[in-house]
């Protein structure tokens, strides 16, 4: 089972809302340390396939699931497993940045001090340095960290809340629309941290933004009305796609 | 003529408006006009802190009235205030959202039971239990603060209610992403992001609680004297007026309405702290 480790593995799941199906038994494996991108139109289940991988859907009333998503060969929505112990596993960024506010500080200190691991608590400035170094953004708030969050820029607070992530050290990283509430220049920076990301952690990442998943994904997954069209690598995706739905998406004829 | 109607309608609403700001603009006048001068001529310092009351004697401190008045509110507070947090918190966070469509109405229908009722389970039920369980007559100190704080439940419950469903949705998701527990969650980030409503809820309830005069006048006894432990009887301010209203006059009645005034100068400050406890938070948003 050794090569199976850290690996992610989406197996005929399916997610009803009441009555609504809304994913279709979708079946992907999604590799580690890459980016795999999620895309499709708005409304097609891509948030909800996102969610459904750190079981953030059960907030919501009326959810029910189907099928099994592995990670490290185990069922997420096995009973036996922890739910609070997988979000530490499972990390996610959300749409629009949303830190605490709190301090800059305490947003990145937050998983840690919830969680048990000893160790990192006795270790938490150098835990909440190390996550901002992660997520590019130390620089511009190692004179500020005891200032509120919610006075920075929004690509820095979407930074913050990459390394508020990052912080309880997780093994995938979850990213719904990330730079969507972003102006370009802080998506840029997104996007090249995604990039730097992927040497440590798996990343899959929800975009409507065509261009940017062929920029930062090794593979993508082609969603519509809650069945998965098409995956496979990203540049075979975009150059040369198998679906004749898929080829008219990325050609901009609906979506 | 829709015109005309519209203008006469507009016209009648107008009065209407203003005939309730008068009233409360009367009042306040009269309280004051009728008060005021009393506090003067005996004395602030001896009306507010000495502890004869002694109407026929010409003695009129109010200083017991001020003691139990604080004591059976901090009582009620003690108990209301966690109670109606604990409550609105479990209502949110941990039931789903049909059945707190269900319940939050009913505990705000509490807030219709007349006061009176509240008063009568005091004197049938309550006071019982205390004078077997715990000695004392039973009218007492702790049975006015037990009333009191089943009755500003539904205030607290309600407004803290209201304060936590604002609290961003995406303030949650983050803390439960972070894999902290519901609990956590609560209390890490809802409730500090809520707190200010909270507050205001608990201090809104707090002027309820100052200003309730039937079912305490039934459940506490009403003895005149500064209480040395829960379970004795006790009288509030305005229970003290309630009481002596009927057959008071001259500097009496007088002595009875700069008691009015005392209480209207707490009810407002009460009041108006609230409602800037409440900006604050429309600030920071």
């Amino acid at each position: 089972m050794e090569i199976r480790e850290n690996r992610l593995e989406i197996k005929d799941f399916s997610l009803y809302y009441h009555r609504t199906k809304a994913l279709e038994e979708i079946s992907m494996d999604i590799p580690e340390k890459k980016v795999t991108a999620i895309i499709g139109p708005s409304g097609c289940g891509k948030s909800t396939l996102l969610r459904s991988i750190n079981r953030m859907n059960e907030m919501i009333d009326g959810v029910l699931t189907e099928g099994r998503i592995l990670l490290d060969a185990e069922n997420i929505y096995d009973r036996s497993i922890d739910v609070v112990e997988l979000r530490r596993k499972v990390g996610m960024v959300f749409q629009r940045p949303n830190p605490f506010p709190k301090s800059i500080y305490e947003n990145v200190a937050f998983g840690v001090r919830m969680g048990e691991n000893k160790q990192a608590k006795g270790r938490l400035e150098e835990v909440v340095e190390r996550s901002l170094k992660e997520a590019a953004i130390w620089d511009e708030v190692k004179d500020r960290l005891q200032r509120s969050a919610m006075e920075l820029s929004g690509g820095q607070q979407q930074r913050v809340c990459i390394a508020r992530a990052l912080a309880v050290e997780p093994e995938v990283i979850l990213m719904d629309e990330p730079a969507s509430a972003l102006d370009p220049i802080a998506t840029a920076k997104i996007e090249e941290l995604i990039f730097k990301l992927k040497e440590k952690y798996t990343i899959v990442i929800v975009t409507h933004n065509m261009q940017q998943a062929a920029r930062v994904s090794d593979q993508t997954a082609f969603l519509m009305l809650g069945k998965l069209i098409e995956y496979g690598d990203t540049a075979t995706i975009f150059t040369n796609p198998k679906n004749k739905t898929t080829e008219e998406y990325i050609t901009g004829r609906f979506g | 003529m829709p015109v005309t109607s519209e203008k006469i309608m507009q016209r009648l609403l107008l009065a209407v408006a203003f005939s309730a700001l008068s009233a409360l603009l009367l009042i306040a006048v009269f309280i004051i006009s009728q008060g005021l001068p009393f506090i003067f001529r005996y004395g602030f310092r001896e009306f507010l802190f000495s502890s004869q009351w002694n109407p026929q004697a010409g003695k009129f401190g109010i200083f017991p009235m001020v003691v139990s008045t604080l004591w059976v509110t901090l009582g009620a507070m003690a108990i209301g205030a966690p109670l109606g947090v604990a409550g609105a918190v479990f209502l949110t966070e941990f039931v789903p959202r049909t059945v707190m469509r269900i319940i939050k109405p009913s505990i705000e229908l509490l807030a219709g039971i007349p006061s009176v009722v509240y008063g009568f389970i005091g004197v049938m039920v309550l006071a019982p239990l205390i004078r077997d369980h715990l000695g004392g007559p039973g009218l007492s100190l702790l049975a006015g603060s037990i009333i009191l704080g089943i009755m500003i439940l539904p205030t607290i419950i309600s407004i803290s209610i209201d304060s936590i469903m604002a609290v961003p949705k995406s303030y949650r998701e983050g803390s439960l992403a972070l894999g902290a527990t519901v609990w956590q969650t609560v209390r890490m980030v809802t409730l500090p992001a809520a707190r200010s409503g909270i507050a205001a809820s608990i201090i809104l309830a707090m002027g309820r609680a100052v200003g309730e005069t039937m079912a305490v006048i039934m459940v506490t006894g009403n003895s005149v004297k500064i209480p040395g432990s829960a379970l004795e009887p006790v009288r509030t301010l305005t229970a003290n007026i309630a009481l002596e209203m009927g057959y008071a006059t001259g500097m009496h009645r007088q002595a009875l309405f700069a008691t009015g005034v005392v209480l209207f100068v707490v009810i407002m400050i009460l009041n108006f702290s609230a409602s800037y406890v409440m900006r604050q938070r429309k600030a920071r948003r």
